[in-house]
């Protein structure tokens, strides 16, 4: 980092109040931490949140109303946090540390072990769990808790940072909303209702999800009546009919940018480091292979899960064992099927990847079917099975990795190389949506706006200067490449099928007899 | 295997180098002077805003050129010798070709001001201009004030620039009203509103008289022709247009005026070599276009033209209908067709225009007086397809069906206003009045 860089973009004195403000509010979090014990938690812990609120609105509103509306990435890439430079190493770092601390070690946080009273920063939040729930909270209120104040806080700057764009600021208030209604307040409202159910967060879909049909939760859910058994059939509802029909009409960013938490978080508190992400086509390679492989391997977990607690004997219960692998197959071929009569031509050289990754796990399917025993399956428990899959995806990746790395490689990491619903979505966003990014005719000068800014890593550029519609099955639609183009050349749009994957070697604005000679469609 | 070398390593060059690849299996060689692989040049200006670093304005990835055998060769070309079909580098290298492309783009105009070859005086168009600001000019304490001259897209753009490091900038700007050569009243004075909005100090019909040195070769201050006024700056941008960089061509024989002449299949005089991109100068305009078009799009269209025709298809170069755009700080300008500004428009242009009350949007529609044909459009703050008036403009549609059918040209983004309603109602309204 060059010192004559304008590295210190000249915050000023009010925003240096807000830091002060926003960090003395953590200061009481980290106090906490310490075992520090506060005379009166509640109004600790309502100070401190209203503190790191305040002191983000503060900061935002000098950082974006005091200038005219518009695209604010002035300095981007000169500012420490934002570039990779030290503070963005130390912000890493910290987060890193918290997700490991958080996952793995949660009584350093001050959870009270075999039923003990908590102490430290989870005891801090107990009288909000108290309110919400009448229980005392654990990591998992506090992580929710912190997780939900990221969003709204970052989501406010966000809503100022792009005051002058309604599609953002449509799909910011609505992951705000989502992440406090769906995932923090309705799920404890549940508990006070039914202390039965299990921690359901509705908008939260298999396989992001992946507990969801685990034996504790499907039994907790059919021991609570009617209302668990209808979120029970809503979960699977929402993957097998609610999902295709809203990504066959807007795509998958009506889940991606809109609704998922995981995105949420990422679209807001992340928004400072989406330009990280490699753009680069080893990348995407990379991508590719480690989304599916995590997609196989959440499918193959999941079958074997529920495999495990089936029976044998039909007369005890409809679903046996042999039942449900065979209608696991059957669902799989038929989407298998359709695909290759269907969808053959737009998949191309993909369409072997595809095929044979289709055949493992048919493969492993029968594998799992003609080796599995009661106690075993694949010649291993299947709960260690199930504990790997949350070790090493639901905890390692999602959350160390994933949110840990934002400052490193970007916003979307999870995302982008992990998430299994993304890769879901993303195989029906490319081959059954309305969806695309349209590029206007030949107005692209290949500036690297887009490419830059987008969260994914997809070479927007690569497409728009070729005169071609963006149809990626990563692309989550946050928007951000047509918000930041100078030139008004990209539009996220659902429109009809035919055309929608355009390539061009002429580009619109020549002439028009080259054009047809060139350009066969 | 015929080797084509092309001179110049932007939007054309490089679009003509990747469609002979397509097309065919020539050896082919791209010369810079400026960097070693392609970049947007309309780009440079957000790596000084730290929007983008440098490597993001480059296209293509380092190993495309290598996979697509393209060849690179960073050096300066002193000398072309058509004769012998070979060149002469500075550092005494020489180098042979079967075709030659001539696409060195252009370079920043000077007026022989008095100091304009201080420290601290620059053009914003290579790398190597930027490279200078960034050390001129990091930041508002070693430029504590920054001298623009010049009122196109460039000065503006180097306008924005600077405030971007909050440093005070002073906009010199020869016309009454900024770019009103090409705009019309309405649309350069909002712009001219525009500017101010965002604290350039902007001073119309003003020229440079001189810049004066600080004794030790460097910038200390400039004159205004009009009022005498010095006002002390540390950096002068001079962006008064560009024009092509082709001096090296002078005793090569190759005709010239301005720029490279070409014919429309882009032949200079001289068999084998070409020329293209902002260096090229039609003998003939072709229609309402300059002999020299100094635009990316025009470039990328001749590289598109001119491997069709190295490839054995020879083809003219035949634009479609007019497009541009540019961006006003924060004001994006698209235009289809044409549409003159006030005073330089044809007699039989007439124009309609709308401006939205928050002064920055607007519209510019122009028309054919007697047989009200659908000319062109301006549009400021508000995105519209291009598919879409290039079929209108194709198909002769006329300004009532053009405004009836605006709403199906809009491309803002989701959600956003619309307001099409708003500009047709004042379009009826204007109707009746004339």
């Amino acid at each position: 980092m060059s010192l004559a860089k304008p590295d210190a973009l000249d915050i000023n004195n009010k925003q240096k109040l807000a830091i002060i403000i926003g960090v003395a509010g953590l200061f009481i979090l980290v106090l906490a931490l310490f075992n520090v014990n506060f005379p009166n938690e509640a109004f600790f812990l309502l100070l401190s949140l209203a503190l790191i609120v305040l002191g983000t609105a503060i900061f935002s509103r000098e950082a974006y109303l005091n200038k005219p509306e518009g695209i604010k990435n002035d300095g981007t890439w000169f500012k420490s946090i934002s570039s990779r430079g030290l503070w963005g190493w130390v912000l890493g770092l910290v987060l890193t540390g918290f997700y490991i601390v958080l996952y793995f070690y949660p009584k350093y946080l001050g959870l009270g072990l075999n039923g003990g009273a908590n102490t430290g920063l989870i005891s801090l939040f107990d009288p909000l769990s108290q309110l919400l729930s009448g229980r005392n909270a654990s990591q998992w209120f506090v992580y929710g808790t912190l997780y939900t104040l990221a969003i709204l806080a970052f989501g406010l700057k966000f809503l100022l940072k792009y005051r002058h764009n309604r599609y953002q600021q449509w799909r910011t208030a609505s992951v705000m909303l989502f992440q406090l209604g769906f995932a923090f307040l309705i799920p404890e409202f549940m508990y006070v209702m039914n202390n039965d159910l299990p921690y359901y967060d509705l908008k939260s879909i298999w396989p992001l999800n992946y507990y969801l049909f685990d034996e504790w939760s499907v039994k907790a859910f059919l021991s609570t009546g009617n209302i668990g058994l209808a979120l029970l059939l809503f979960g699977i509802l929402s993957i097998f009919i609610i999902t295709p029909i809203l990504t066959y009409k807007y795509g998958k960013r009506w889940y991606c940018s809109w609704v998922c938490g995981c995105g949420g978080l990422a679209e807001t508190a992340g928004d400072a480091f989406r330009h990280l992400s490699s753009k680069k086509l080893y990348a995407w390679r990379i991508e590719r292979w480690l989304i599916h492989f995590v997609l196989v391997f959440s499918v193959v977990m999941t079958t074997a899960v529920v495999y495990s607690y089936l029976g044998y004997n039909s007369n005890e219960f409809w679903l046996t064992r042999g039942v449900f692998i065979s209608l696991v197959i059957g669902f799989l071929i038929l989407v298998f099927l359709g695909v290759m009569l269907f969808k053959r031509h737009e998949l191309a050289k993909d369409a072997t990847y595809g095929a044979i990754g289709f055949f493992i796990v048919i493969a492993l399917l029968i594998i799992l079917h003609f080796t599995g025993s009661t106690e075993k399956l694949f010649y291993i428990k299947p709960s260690a099975l199930r504990s790997a899959y949350g070790i090493y995806i639901g905890s390692i990746f999602s959350g160390v990795i994933g949110t840990g790395f934002y400052p490193i490689f970007g916003n979307r990491v999870w995302c982008r190389f992990g998430c299994p619903m993304a890769a879901i979505l993303g195989f029906q966003q490319r081959l059954f949506s309305k969806f695309r990014i349209t590029t206007n005719g030949g107005q692209c000068i290949s500036c690297g706006n887009c490419s830059t800014y987008c969260e994914m890593g997809i070479d927007v550029r690569a497409y728009a200067q070729s005169g071609e519609n963006i149809v990626r099955s990563s692309c989550v639609g946050c928007g951000i490449c047509a918000a930041v183009c100078p030139r008004g050349v990209l539009k996220l749009e659902n429109d009809s099928m035919k055309g929608r994957i355009n390539s061009k070697e002429i580009l619109l604005g020549n002439d028009v007899d080259l054009m047809k000679l060139v350009n066969k469609d | 295997m015929e080797h084509i070398v092309i001179i110049g390593n932007g939007i054309s060059g490089v679009t003509l180098a990747r469609h002979l690849r397509k097309l065919s299996d020539k050896k082919i060689t791209l010369i810079s002077a400026e960097t070693d692989y392609f970049f947007s040049r309309t780009a440079l200006m957000y790596v000084y805003m730290g929007h983008m670093k440098f490597e993001h304005t480059q296209p293509y990835e380092n190993w495309f050129w290598r996979k697509n055998r393209i060849d690179l060769k960073k050096g300066y070309v002193k000398q072309v010798d058509t004769n012998t079909k070979s060149l002469q580098f500075e550092n005494g290298d020489s180098f042979s070709y079967d075709k030659l492309v001539i696409a060195t783009g252009s370079k920043p105009n000077k007026f022989a001001w008095p100091g304009q070859d201080l420290a601290g005086v620059m053009g914003m168009y290579h790398k190597q201009d930027l490279e200078n600001l960034e050390k001129h000019a990091p930041n508002n304490t070693v430029c504590k004030r920054a001298v623009i001259v010049g009122g196109g897209l460039i000065g503006i753009e180097l306008a924005e620039m600077l405030s971007s490091r909050s440093i005070p900038v002073t906009f010199l700007v020869r016309e009454s009203s900024f770019w009103n050569g090409v705009l019309p009243e309405g649309e350069s004075e909002m712009i001219n509103r525009h500017i101010q909005n965002h604290h350039i100090d902007l001073r119309l019909s003003t020229n440079l008289k001189e810049i004066k040195s600080d004794g030790n070769g460097k910038v200390k201050s400039i004159i205004i022709e009009e009022t005498e006024e010095e006002i002390p700056c540390h950096i002068v941008g001079l962006t008064a247009g560009v024009s092509p960089n082709i001096d090296f061509l002078k005793d090569s024989g190759i005709d010239s005026g301005k720029g490279v002449k070409v014919n429309r299949y882009l032949e200079t005089n001289i068999k084998d070599v070409y020329a293209i991109g902002d260096c090229a100068e039609q003998r003939e305009p072709i229609g309402n276009r300059r002999p020299i078009e100094a635009v990316w799009y025009t470039g990328r269209m001749m590289g598109e033209t001119l491997a069709q025709t190295l490839c054995g298809n020879r083809r003219q170069y035949n634009p479609g209908h007019w497009f541009n755009s540019a961006k006003f700080f924060d004001i994006e300008y698209q235009t289809y067709g044409w549409v003159h500004s006030t005073k330089g428009k044809p007699r039989y242009e007439r124009h309609f225009h709308w401006k939205h009350e928050d002064d920055t949007k607007c519209i510019t529609v122009a028309y054919h007086k007697d047989n009200n044909l659908f000319l062109g459009i301006n549009t400021f703050g508000i995105r519209m397809r291009h598919e879409t008036f290039d079929q209108w403009l194709t198909e002769g549609r006329d300004v009532d069906y053009v405004m009836q059918h605006l709403a199906t040209a809009n491309f803002d983004p989701e959600f956003y206003s619309k307001y099409e309603k708003e500009i047709v109602a004042a379009y009826n309204k204007t109707l009746q009045i004339a």
